[in-house]
C-alpha cells in the first residue's frame, strides 16, 4: 500500500510538470494584456478575453501563416508518402543488382546531420527560383530514407504468394502496388504520415532559411519572429504558441496509436 | 523467403519496374540531399562569401583556410564548450529520467497507464519553437511560474535565462522535460520485451528487486540503451531552436551551439565557405560519438 502511495505520488507529479506548461499557456493566452505579467502571477484569467487571438488574426495577418504550415505539410506528406511507398516497396520485394548495398548506403547516410546540405540546398533553390516559395519547403521533403525503411520492413512481411498470384491473373506491377500493397500497407503508411506532418509543422531551422518574407512564414517562424518584438507580451505569445500548437495535438490524440508504434518500430528494429 | 523471391524473378517483369519504383524517391534524395553533401564538403574549401553569392567568378579555392580559421576562432570554441555541455549533460540525465519514467509505467501495481504515457509524451509532439517561448515565460526573473514556486522554499528570484551560470542549465531542463517522452516509449517497448519467466526465475532464486534490475533489467536492456543514446546524442548536438528563441545564444555567448554559429556564419553574414566548414567539423564529431558509442557498446557485450 505504502509504495502505491509513493508510486502514484511519482507519476502524478511528474504529469503535473508536464502538463503544467500547457494548463499556463492556455490560460494566459485568454488574459488581457499585462495580466500575465503579474507578481504573484495569475493562474487563470479573471475574465475570458479573445483580445489576443483577434489581435494575432486580425492586425498580425497569422491567418495566413497558419495556412502556410497546414498546406505545406499536408502536401510534403502527401507526396513524400507516395514517393518513399513506392521506393519501400521496391525494395522489400523486387530483386534487383546491388540492392542490398543500395539500400545500406542509405541507412548509413542517416547518420549526416540536415544542418550539412543547408548551404548547397538554399544556393540550389536560389538558382532554381525558389526560395521563399512553397517549393523550398516541398523539394528537400520530397522523400526521406526513414519513411523508405519504415515501409520496406512492413511491406517485407507481406507475403509473396498474393504477389505471385495477382501476377499470373495479368496483373501489371502498379496496379500490384496500388492495390495489394497500398491497402496493405495502410497501418505504416498512417504512421509514417504522422510523423511526417508533424516533422513539416514542427520544422523550424530550414524554413527560417529558405523563407524569407513574413507572408511565406510558417507559424514556427512567424512566431520566433514575433517574439522578437512582443518580449513583453506574454499573453499575445502564448496565443500565438496555442494556435501553433494545437492542431498539431489534435492530430496526435487522435492517431496517437499509430505514432506510437512508429516509434517503436524505428526503436526495436534496428 | 530466398526460393519465394526467386520465383518472382521467373515471370521476368521485376527489375525495369523496380527501378521505376525506386526513381521519384532516388532521384531525390540524390539531387536534394547526396549531392548537397558533397557540394558543401567542395564549398567547405573555398572563400564563398557575399560577392561568390552575386557572381561564382568571385569564388576562389582557399584549401583548409576555414577549417584553420576555425580553430583559431575563440568563438568556435565557445560554440562548441557550450554545445557539449549540452550533449554531456542532458543526454545522460533525459536517459536517466526516460528509463524512470518506464520502468513506473512498467510496474504491474500501476493503473491507468496509458492517461500517464499520453500526459508524459505530450511536449515531444508539440511544436519546439512555441515550447521554447512558454519556458522563456515561466524562466522570467520577475513574474515567472518557477520562481514564484521556488519562493515557497525560500530560493531568491533567479534570473535563469539572463544569467551566465544559469541558462544552459536552464534550456538542459526544458530541453529533458520537452523529450523524455520520446526514449520512454521506446524503453517500454524494450521492457516489455523481456521474457517474464527471466524474473519468475529469479524470484525463485532470492532475488530483490534491486538485484533483478541490475541483472536482468539492465542487460536485456542494453541494446536498446545503445540505440537511445546514439539518436540522443545525435538530436543534441544539433541544438538550435531553444538557444534561438530562449537566449539568442546569450549571455555572453554561454549558450551559443554550434549550429547556431554555422547558422548565423552562413546565413547571416553569407560567409558560406566557413560556414559549410563548420557544419562538417559538426558531422565529423557526431559521427566520432556514434563509433564510441557503438565500440564501447561492443566491449561491454
Amino acid at each position: 500500500m505504502f509504495k502505491k502511495v509513493i508510486l502514484y505520488s511519482f507519476l502524478i507529479l511528474t504529469g503535473l510538470m508536464t502538463l503544467a506548461p500547457f494548463i499556463w499557456m492556455l490560460s494566459a493566452s485568454f488574459m488581457y494584456d499585462g495580466h500575465a505579467s503579474t507578481y504573484p502571477p495569475r493562474f487563470f484569467p479573471d475574465e475570458i478575453t479573445f483580445y489576443q487571438f483577434d489581435n494575432l488574426f486580425s492586425r498580425l495577418n497569422v491567418a495566413r501563416n497558419f495556412l502556410n504550415s497546414l498546406v505545406l505539410s499536408i502536401v510534403v506528406t502527401v507526396i513524400s508518402l507516395f514517393f518513399n511507398s513506392m521506393a519501400g516497396y521496391a525494395f522489400a520485394k523486387y530483386r534487383f543488382a546491388g540492392r542490398e548495398k543500395l539500400f545500406k548506403l542509405l541507412l548509413s547516410s542517416m547518420i549526416i546531420p540536415a544542418q550539412v546540405t543547408m548551404l548547397p540546398l538554399f544556393l540550389m533553390l536560389k538558382e532554381m527560383g525558389f526560395i521563399n516559395t512553397y517549393m523550398a519547403i516541398i523539394i528537400p521533403g520530397l522523400a526521406n530514407i526513414f519513411g523508405i525503411f519504415l515501409i520496406r520492413q512492413y511491406a517485407m512481411s507481406i507475403p509473396d504468394s498474393l504477389i505471385e498470384s495477382a501476377r499470373m491473373d495479368g496483373a501489371t506491377d502498379f496496379q500490384i502496388y496500388r492495390l495489394i500493397i497500398l491497402p496493405l500497407c495502410v497501418p505504416i503508411l498512417v504512421t509514417l504520415a504522422i510523423f511526417t506532418f508533424m516533422g513539416t509543422w514542427n520544422d523550424f531551422l530550414w524554413p527560417l532559411i529558405s523563407l524569407t518574407d513574413n507572408s511565406m512564414y510558417t507559424l514556427p517562424v512567424a512566431l520566433a519572429n514575433l517574439m522578437g518584438e512582443h518580449t513583453k507580451d506574454p499573453e499575445l505569445m502564448m496565443a500565438g504558441s496555442v494556435i501553433t500548437i494545437i492542431p498539431i495535438l489534435i492530430v496526435f490524440l487522435v492517431l496517437q496509436k499509430y505514432y506510437i508504434k512508429g516509434i517503436m518500430l524505428g526503436g526495436v528494429k534496428e | 523467403m530466398k526460393n519465394a523471391e526467386s520465383k518472382l524473378d521467373k515471370y521476368k517483369t521485376g527489375v525495369s519496374a523496380a527501378y521505376l519504383f525506386l526513381a521519384p524517391a532516388l532521384v531525390s534524395i540524390l539531387v536534394f540531399f547526396f549531392i548537397p553533401v558533397i557540394s558543401a564538403f567542395i564549398i567547405s574549401f573555398t572563400d564563398f562569401d557575399i560577392y561568390s553569392l552575386g557572381s561564382y567568378s568571385n569564388l576562389r579555392f582557399i584549401g583548409l583556410k576555414n577549417y584553420i580559421d576555425l580553430f583559431n576562432n575563440p568563438l568556435f570554441w565557445t560554440s562548441l564548450k557550450n554545445t557539449f555541455y549540452f550533449v554531456l549533460v542532458a543526454s545522460p540525465l533525459s536517459i536517466f529520467v526516460s528509463l524512470g519514467a518506464a520502468l513506473l509505467l512498467n510496474s504491474k501495481l500501476v493503473r491507468f497507464k496509458a492517461i500517464f504515457r499520453l500526459a508524459y509524451f505530450i511536449p515531444v509532439v508539440t511544436t519546439l519553437v512555441a515550447v521554447a517561448i512558454i519556458w522563456r515565460f515561466i524562466y522570467h526573473p520577475r513574474f515567472g511560474i518557477l520562481n514564484y514556486l521556488l519562493s515557497f522554499a525560500g530560493i531568491n528570484p533567479i534570473d535563469w535565462l539572463g544569467d551566465p551560470f544559469w541558462a544552459m542549465p536552464s534550456i538542459i531542463l526544458m530541453s529533458i522535460w520537452k523529450n523524455f517522452g520520446y526514449n520512454m516509449i521506446i524503453f517500454i517497448a524494450g521492457l516489455q520485451n523481456i521474457p517474464e519467466h527471466l524474473y519468475e526465475a529469479a524470484v525463485l532464486e532470492g532475488a530483490n528487486g534491486w538485484q533483478q534490475f541490475k541483472k536482468i533489467t539492465l542487460p536485456m536492456l542494453a541494446p536498446t540503451t545503445v540505440f537511445i543514446s546514439i539518436i540522443t546524442m545525435i538530436g543534441n548536438f544539433q541544438l538550435f531552436a531553444e538557444p534561438y528563441v530562449m537566449t539568442q545564444g546569450g549571455p555572453l555567448n554561454k549558450t551559443l551551439s554550434v549550429v547556431q554559429y554555422m547558422y548565423q556564419e552562413g546565413f547571416r553574414w553569407w560567409n558560406m565557405g566557413y560556414s559549410a566548414s563548420i557544419a562538417f567539423v559538426l558531422f565529423i564529431i557526431i559521427f566520432a560519438g556514434t563509433m564510441l558509442q557503438l565500440k564501447i557498446q561492443k566491449h561491454s557485450a
